[in-house]
C-alpha cells in the first residue's frame, strides 16, 4: 500500500527478502531495493566485491518471476538511477532493484558532479485519483488491462468512501482481485505481467556503446563498476592492435539494442564479476543467444578487476601478440 | 462458514454516527469451516467498527497466512486489505502505516502466524508501538495444514489426533506485556460482549493494541482434552472486570453499572469504563504479568483488558515523521533540489 519500500540491503539481503520479492511481483507492489553485491555464496567473502547477484535478482522467488533490475557503473549513475528507481517501481508497480556492488557501494570513487534538474517531476504512474473514480461508471479493477500495456491502475488507501477498494495477495485472483483458483484467470494473470515485463525493456536506462576506431566484428559487453577496468583494457588492446565494439548494460529486462548489438557481431566477450559468468548465462537465456558467441572473461577474486586481466585474456583467445600494459609504454614509442 | 447470505437488508436498518448501516462493514462470504471461531471475530470486528462509526475506506486490513490470515477478506468489503506473507504481517502493516497515519490499521493474524514464524517481526512491532489493532485469532493448531500443535498449544493439551503436546506454550500476553505492547487483551470468540469493547478500545488506543482471541477449530482442535477448545475455554475461562468503552463523542452519563470502579481515558478522549475490581491494576504492567501466570497456575485462563498505557506514544511520533499521508507529498516537500546538491558536491571536493 505505501508508494514504494526502500530496503537498501547487501547481497545475503537479497535471499532472504525473496520471498516478499514475489509477492511484490504478483500482487504489482512498487518497491526500490539497493543491492550492494559482495563476494558469495552464504556470507562468502563479506569485505570483497563482486558482481554475483544477477541471477539472484532477475528471478527472486520462487514461481514464474522476472524483475527490473538497474545497473549503475559510478556513484553518479547510483544517484541517478535511485531517483529514476522510484519512477520505474510507480510507472511499472514491480520491484526495481539497483544492482551496485562492494567497490562501489563502499570504497571512494572518483566521478562527475552529481546533477540534480529542478524542473524534474515525480512519474507516480498509473493511479486512480478520486475525481477519475467518481467519473467511472464501469467497476473498477485492481488487476484490469485497460491500456494493453500490461500495466494496471492502481488506487491509494483512504481516497474514496466507497469506490476503488481492493483486497490483494500473493494467491491467485481475478482483474478485480478477487480470490479465484480457475486455471484461466490465473493464466490470464501470468500473461499480462509477461507483457508488462516486455513494457519494461523500453523504460530501463538504454546501454551505452562505445565504437570501435576501425571496423570489427568483435565485441565487448560490460556492466557496473567493471566500467573503467573495462575501457582501459579496450585501449590496451586497441594499442596492440585488437579492436572491439563496446556495449555497456545498464538495465535488464534486455531492449532491442542489447540484442542488435549482439547480432552485429560473431565474436561477444561478456566480462562477470563472478564465477559462472551469470550475466552471459542471462543474456543467452533471454536474447536466445548461440552459446558459442558468446564469449566469457570472469574474475571473481574479490578485488576490483583489473584492465590488464582482461585484455590479456581477450588478446589471447583472439590471438592478438603479447598485450602491453599501457602505463608501460615510453613517449613516443609505436602503438 | 459457508452458507447463502441473504442480500435483503431491512430498509430502516439502523445507521451509525458516520452514517453507515451494519451492511458497509461486511465483507465476502466466509469459506472457512462451519462454526469456526474466526468468522465471529470477524462479525466481532464488523460490530466494533460499525458501532465506532469509523468510515470503512479510512481502515486497511493486513493478514499474514493462514485460516485467521484469510479472514480480512470476509469483513470491511470497502476496505483496502493485504494478504501478505506468511509471519511478516507486521513489516507491511508498519510500512503502511508509516506511509499514512491516518488510517486505522487492523492486522489479523494466527498463533503460528505470529508465535512461530512470526515470532521476531511481532517482538519488534510491539516495541515499536505501531499504531494499529493487532488481533491473533488463536487456537492452538495449524488449521489450515491439517490440525498439527502449534506454538500456542498448551503442554499436554490434545488435538483431534490424540497426542499430547510435550512441548511449553508460547503466552503472547505475556510476550506482549513484556515486549512494551500499551495496549494487551485477551478474550474469547465465543464471548461478543467482551470481544466488542476491546476491539472498539483498540482501535482507538493510540499505539499497538494486541488481543489475543481464543477461537476455537471446529474441525481439529475442539476435542474435550484440547485447552483451546470450546468446552475447555467455556470452563476453565475467568474475565477480568466487566469493561465497557465510550467512544469521545458519546456524551458520558451517569449511568454506570453497579461496581463501576474505574475509568480510563484513552489519547482521543474515549473513555474505558472498568466494573468490578479484582486483583488486576489494567495501567500497571506487572500486575497484568502477575495476574496472568497467577490463573495459569491455577490451570485458569484470564481475559479481558490486562493492560493499557493512555499516555501510550506510537512510532510516529517517536520517530517525529510528517502528519501528511506521505501519497500527499509533492516534489517541493520532498526533494531538497539542486542547490542542496550542489552544497553536498562542493563538501566532497
Amino acid at each position: 500500500m505505501a508508494r514504494a519500500l526502500l530496503p537498501p540491503l547487501l547481497a545475503p539481503g537479497l535471499s532472504l527478502m525473496s520471498e516478499f520479492l514475489g509477492l511484490a511481483y504478483f500482487a504489482e507492489v512498487p518497491a526500490v531495493l539497493f543491492d550492494i553485491q559482495r563476494a558469495g555464496p552464504s556470507t562468502g567473502m563479506p569485505t570483497r566485491t563482486q558482481q554475483s547477484d544477477i541471477f539472484a535478482a532477475a528471478y527472486a522467488s520462487h514461481g514464474d518471476t522476472k524483475h527490473v533490475l538497474l545497473i549503475p557503473s559510478d556513484p553518479k549513475e547510483c544517484f541517478e538511477m535511485s531517483a529514476e528507481s522510484f519512477n520505474l517501481a510507480d510507472r511499472l508497480q514491480t520491484p526495481i532493484i539497483l544492482m551496485s556492488d562492494l567497490d562501489l557501494g563502499m570504497n571512494d570513487n572518483l566521478c562527475e558532479p552529481l546533477e540534480w534538474d529542478d524542473e524534474r517531476a515525480y512519474d507516480r504512474g498509473k493511479v486512480f485519483s478520486k475525481e477519475d473514480l467518481d467519473d467511472m461508471s464501469e467497476r473498477y479493477g485492481r488487476y484490469l488491462d485497460i491500456d494493453g500495456d500490461g500495466i494496471c491502475y492502481r488506487t491509494l488507501p483512504g481516497i474514496h468512501p466507497d469506490k476503488g477498494a481492493f483486497f490483494t495477495r500473493g494467491t491467485s485472483r481475478d482483474e478485480y482481485a478477487i480470490y479465484t483458483e480457475s486455471g484461466e484467470a490465473y493464466v490470464r494473470n501470468m500473461e499480462r505481467l509477461s507483457k508488462k515485463f516486455e513494457t519494461a525493456k523500453d523504460l530501463v536506462p538504454a546501454p551505452q556503446l562505445h565504437e570501435a576506431k576501425k571496423a570489427t566484428r568483435d565485441g565487448m559487453i560490460f556492466y557496473g563498476s567493471s566500467n573503467n577496468a573495462c575501457l582501459e583494457a579496450l585501449d590496451i588492446l586497441a594499442a596492440d592492435g585488437l579492436h572491439l565494439n563496446a556495449m555497456r548494460i545498464r538495465g535488464f529486462p534486455f531492449s532491442k539494442e542489447v540484442t542488435d548489438f549482439i547480432e552485429r557481431h560473431d565474436r561477444v566477450f561478456v566480462i562477470d564479476q563472478n564465477r559462472d559468468a551469470q550475466m552471459r548465462k542471462l543474456l543467452i537465456i533471454e536474447c536466445e543467444l548461440n552459446p558459442r558467441k558468446m564469449l566469457s572473461y570472469t574474475h571473481f577474486d574479490g578485488m576490483p578487476m583489473t584492465a590488464l586481466g582482461a585484455a590479456k585474456h581477450i588478446a589471447s583467445v583472439l590471438g592478438g601478440s603479447n598485450v602491453t600494459p599501457l602505463r608501460k609504454k615510453k613517449a613516443g614509442e609505436k602503438a | 462458514m459457508s452458507y447463502i447470505r441473504p442480500e435483503f437488508r431491512h430498509p430502516a436498518s439502523k445507521t451509525n454516527t458516520s452514517g453507515f448501516t451494519r451492511k458497509d462493514y461486511e465483507g465476502a462470504l466466509s469459506t472457512l469451516c462451519a462454526g469456526c471461531g474466526h468468522d465471529s471475530v470477524s462479525n466481532a470486528i464488523i460490530d466494533s467498527c460499525f458501532e465506532l462509526g469509523v468510515w470503512p475506506h479510512r481502515v486497511a486490513k493486513i493478514s499474514g497466512i493462514g485460516c485467521s490470515s484469510k479472514t480480512p477478506t470476509y469483513f470491511l468489503g470497502k476496505s483496502h486489505g493485504f494478504n501478505s506473507v506468511h509471519g511478516r504481517m507486521p513489516s507491511v502493516a508498519t510500512g503502511a502505516n508509516m506511509a499514512n497515519g491516518e488510517m486505522a490499521y487492523i492486522g489479523v493474524s494466527g498463533d503460528s502466524d505470529t508465535a512461530s514464524i512470526g515470532l521476531g517481526q511481532f517482538a519488534h512491532v510491539a516495541r515499536r508501538n505501531l499504531n494499529m489493532v493487532y488481533i491473533v485469532e488463536n487456537n492452538g493448531c495449524y488449521g489450515l495444514t491439517k490440525g498439527q500443535d502449534s506454538a500456542t498449544t498448551d503442554v499436554g493439551s490434545s488435538s483431534k489426533k490424540g497426542d499430547p503436546n510435550p512441548y511449553e506454550a508460547v503466552d503472547l500476553c505475556s510476550m506482549a506485556l513484556q515486549l512494551g505492547a500499551t495496549f494487551v487483551a485477551r478474550s474469547f470468540s465465543g464471548d461478543k460482549e467482551q470481544l466488542v469493547p476491546l476491539i472498539k478500545a483498540a482501535i482507538t488506543h493510540n499505539g499497538f493494541a494486541f488481543i489475543d482471541v481464543i477461537s476455537p477449530c471446529v474441525t481439529f482442535n475442539n476435542t474435550p482434552a484440547s485447552s483451546k477448545g470450546f468446552e475447555f475455554v467455556r470452563e476453565h475461562r475467568e474475565a477480568t472486570g466487566k469493561m465497557d468503552f465510550v467512544p469521545v463523542r458519546s456524551e458520558i452519563t451517569t449511568n454506570y453499572e453497579p461496581g463501576f470502579v474505574k475509568e480510563i481515558t484513552l489519547h482521543y478522549g474515549s473513555v474505558i469504563h472498568l466494573y468490578k475490581d479484582d486483583k488486576l491494576d489494567c495501567t500497571d504492567r506487572n500486575s497484568a504479568l502477575r495476574a496472568i501466570q497467577e490463573h495459569d497456575e491455577k490451570g485458569r485462563i484470564l481475559t479481558g483488558l490486562l493492560y493499557v498505557d493512555p499516555d501510550s506514544r506510537d512510532f510516529h511520533k517517536v520517530q517525529q515523521t510528517v502528519k501528511q499521508p506521505l501519497r500527499d507529498l509533492n516534489e517541493e516537500d520532498l526533494c531538497p533540489g539542486a542547490r542542496s546538491l550542489n552544497a553536498i558536491n562542493a563538501s566532497l571536493r
